[in-house]
């Protein structure tokens, strides 16, 4: 583990993570969260089915991936961008180093701003009554491995991360999905929701199953971070004079 | 000792060939990559920094491939054109990060000598943001100087400093080439490379147009024919009395606009004719209005030197 990842990389990262103005949005959406959490509960009591809507309709299917798509393009397409990363690359570190460090960081950030909060206002709203905080948060903290991995490769190997980040996670995720069967198979919200399934006793339900879900997440993840370490090694800059 | 050679490069974009089968070798002392902007000097330093793969030939370090060996940055240092640099660090933060990516024992200690050579030391706890151009340049210098490299690379180094940040620099490498190291610069400013570097390598559209010895080509320069537009209260009378003097070999008066449309000069002894053409305007009471070099760009200069 330790010659996958580097500390230096890992502190440049995060700073650059949280100190961009970007990084309000990783505020913002989980204070979202947890307050309507707050105000459906004190209008509305302990409900089950309102929980249920609210952690997979807003938790899972609008703000995870949110979060994936600033951490996991951040944690590396500003640097592309602006020509920082030379300070990175002309070192003797090898570059899937660089790759597995920006992916730990952007996993920790989307974990920290989405699946802690999750559970959070899984909490709140129904005191995990069917497990229902601790399978979205699960939920939330295994989508926010695959998009992370996913939207750091994006991130790598286009200019466009945000808005290719934004069209699958809104556009492919919530409004394609519903609309064709296939697509839902093809959907880290799916195959995260299959764990959450099964943790509540099938309250939270799922269009893959567990088995499914689990293996195209490792595939995915793993595959994504490949192939970033390896545009990474072959990254050229300041291509056109 | 180190020396990169560059060995039959060529490198394209699609259809455009940036680099085109250049062939040389940068050993230690100061080097000027010298050429007209969009000359391909961006790509050749590009390549020798191990950011960009030959389309075809070799670039190495010792020996050593350049493309895709990390291990080659423990004697490279780069400072590059561009300006992002983690903007939201402190100098000094950013330059201890640079000696913790090189896996230095004592980061801290490393940093505070590169700082220190390049005069930055008192500015190193501010934010890179609040920095001018110049303290950023010298702070992207002091990262690459971290590791004590044995190979400098800068691309356009003096791109918008004051004259003062300029000299500076000039002198921090002109000491680098001294002490034996490998520094390599490129600049489209004829005047920064004849300060600063013994040797040049000159690139034009791509191609190796000269190599050597700054005198030399500052020679092929100076004596090439220099072209002037010369207007005067008597145009006429004044090129009757240049055309006598050997300083000049062809006059041709421009009477397109009329009786004030100018001399075109051709002067092949650019010394002789500066001192030449006030005296004789003097001599005859001739006024001279205009006098203008009509070929000075850096195109025409390099386009002379490909032809020598």
């Amino acid at each position: 583990m330790s010659a996958l990842y580097h500390p230096t990389v890992a502190r440049l990262t995060y700073r650059a993570l949280l100190g961009r103005r970007r990084a309000m949005i990783l505020f913002l959406l989980p204070a979202l969260l947890v307050v309507i959490s707050l105000a459906v509960r004190m209008l509305t009591g302990v409900d089950d089915a309102t929980a249920n809507s609210l952690l997979g309709g807003f938790a899972i299917a609008t703000m995870v991936p949110l979060i994936g798509v600033i951490a996991g393009t951040g944690a590396i397409g500003p640097e592309i961008d602006d020509g920082s990363v030379i300070y990175l690359l002309a070192k003797p570190v090898k570059r899937p180093t660089i790759i597995v460090t920006k992916l730990i960081v952007a996993i920790g950030v989307t974990v920290v701003f989405s699946a802690v909060p999750t559970l959070l206002a899984g909490f709140i709203l129904n005191g995990n009554a069917h497990n229902l905080a601790v399978g979205y948060a699960v939920a939330a903290a295994v989508a926010s491995v695959a998009y992370s991995a996913i939207f750091l490769l994006l991130g790598t190997i286009t200019r466009h991360a945000v808005v290719f980040g934004l069209v699958y996670a809104l556009v492919w995720e919530a409004f394609f999905g519903s609309l064709v069967a296939g697509a839902k198979t093809l959907s880290v919200q799916q195959w995260s929701l299959a764990i959450a399934q099964k943790l509540t006793d099938e309250t939270v339900t799922s269009d893959v199953g567990l088995t499914t879900g689990v293996i195209l997440l490792i595939v995915v993840t793993g595959a994504a971070t490949w192939y970033a370490g390896h545009k990474m090694r072959s990254l050229t800059l300041a291509g056109e004079e | 000792m180190t020396t990169i050679a560059i060995d039959n490069v060529s490198r394209w974009f699609g259809n455009v060939v940036a680099v085109n089968d250049v062939t040389m070798t940068i050993g230690p002392g100061v080097t000027g990559l010298l050429g007209p902007n969009g000359a391909g000097k961006s790509t050749l330093i590009n390549m020798m920094g191990g950011f960009l793969a030959p389309s075809t030939g070799s670039v190495t370090l010792d020996g050593a491939a350049i493309w895709r060996n990390e291990q080659a940055y423990r004697h490279i240092g780069i400072v590059p054109e561009r300006e992002g640099m983690y903007d939201f660090l402190t100098g000094r933060e950013f330059v201890i990060a640079n000696a913790e990516l090189h896996g230095l024992p004592d980061p801290r200690a490393a940093a505070r000598k590169a700082l220190d050579t390049v005069e930055m030391d008192y500015a190193g706890s501010r934010k890179i943001s609040t920095y001018s151009k110049g303290m950023r340049q010298r702070v992207k210098m002091a990262s690459a100087l971290v590791h004590e490299p044995s190979v400098l690379l800068l691309d356009e180094p003096f791109n918008g400093m004051d004259p003062r940040q300029r000299m500076q620099l000039m002198e921090l490498l002109r000491r680098m080439g001294a002490e034996g190291r490998t520094v390599l610069f490129s600049s489209h400013i004829l005047e920064e490379v004849e300060q600063l570097a013994a040797h040049i390598e000159v690139i034009v559209a791509g191609r190796h147009a000269a190599s050597g010895d700054f005198r030399k080509i500052r020679r092929l320069m100076t004596d090439r024919p220099h072209r002037y537009l010369v207007r005067s209260s008597d145009d006429r009378a004044l090129a009757a009395a240049l055309i006598a003097d050997p300083s000049t070999t062809g006059i041709q008066v421009d009477a397109s606009d009329g009786a004030d449309g100018g001399l075109h000069i051709q002067a092949v002894d650019f010394t002789r004719f500066t001192e030449l053409l006030p005296r004789v305007a003097r001599e005859q009471g001739i006024r001279l209005l205009t006098v203008s070099p009509s070929d000075e760009s850096l195109e025409s200069v390099f386009s002379y030197l490909v032809a020598a």
